[in-house]
């Protein structure tokens, strides 16, 4: 990576520096996700054929999730600082979940000359039900940057 | 119609490396994708703040390059057009993304897409594809290392074949 990091210039272990709320999921948004992610599976959008494969709604893109917390990660940690991210989809989330996106600092860790801290990332929605659960490493010190 | 969870062996399919597939970083289409998601960081919206961090160009978010393949691959994921898998089976098990150089607007990307491992878990009723795919740019960069693991939900009368 060639650049500096901004962001945190200290971390603890045990904090959660990533902590957002998105608002309940709403079908249009599934449908915007459906065009601007090129994932045309009609599952998520299409009633019919959710039923159709056994399902009784259509339900989230885990992918959609994904990028929720994403976004609840790179409010913290610029994309330059992501080194890795990486979830399981635990549960399928459903039209109205309204989604907590969290990280906690499980290790700091000097790799490559420079200082990163791994994060447990998790999806909740609001009754607590994890929908994913994952880890990034984030480089969260300038002074180690290479390069 | 047939009965079978697969059209071929799965094991057979282990190690397959599939054709290389391109994909271009469109500032418009990165757009939509940035108001569908609520990502609204100056990095990603705004050329200069892009410069001023370091970047060539506005970088993409990080699970976006999962969605470049299909956007400019249109199509159901070849593994499934390879295992005859329909797509109203699957469901998404696991996504990793190791990062080695930034992508940004204007770059072309190859991906090249190899499948780890097919296992079957629960008695054989669900059946784990794991792929492997890299990430490379035009600069002669390594962009990424991603992980993909498929879930295909069995029919009731297959679980537990492996043919």
């Amino acid at each position: 990576m060639s650049h500096c990091p901004a962001g945190p210039t200290s971390l603890t272990v045990g904090e959660i520096p990533v902590n957002r709320h998105f608002d309940p999921i709403t079908r249009h948004e599934l449908a915007l996700y459906c065009g601007a992610s090129g994932d045309h599976n009609p599952i998520h959008v299409d009633i019919d054929f959710a039923r159709s494969s056994g399902f009784p709604d259509v339900f989230a893109h885990g992918m959609f999730i994904m990028a929720r917390l994403g976004v609840a990660l790179n409010e913290v940690f610029p994309p330059s600082s992501v080194r890795e991210f990486g979830v399981r989809f635990t549960a399928i989330t459903q039209v109205g979940a309204g989604i907590t996106c969290q990280g906690r600092v499980t290790a700091i860790e000097i790799i490559d000359g420079e200082q990163r801290a791994r994060l447990e990332m998790t999806a909740r929605d609001q009754d607590g039900d994890i929908k994913l659960k994952g880890e990034a490493v984030v480089a969260f010190d300038p002074q180690g940057e290479q390069e | 119609m047939t009965s079978k969870a697969f059209s071929i062996d799965p094991q057979s399919a282990v190690g397959h490396v599939f054709a290389s597939q391109r994909a271009f970083v469109e500032p418009r289409r990165l757009k939509f994708f940035l108001e569908t998601i609520g990502e609204t960081n100056p990095v990603y919206h705004d050329t200069r703040a892009a410069r001023e961090a370091g970047y060539r160009d506005i970088p993409i978010p990080p699970t976006y390059l999962f969605c470049l393949q299909s956007l400019d691959n249109p199509g159901p994921p070849a593994v499934l057009e390879l295992l005859g898998v329909d797509i109203g089976r699957i469901l998404h098990g696991e996504q990793k993304f190791a990062f080695h150089h930034p992508a940004c607007v204007g770059d072309e990307l190859v991906f090249t897409t190899r499948i780890r491992d097919i296992t079957n878990k629960k008695g054989g009723t669900l059946t784990m594809i794991t792929q492997d795919i890299r990430v490379d740019n035009g600069h002669d960069q390594h962009v990424a290392d991603v992980v993909s693991i498929i879930v295909v939900r069995n029919p009731p009368h297959t679980a537990g074949a492996t043919q």
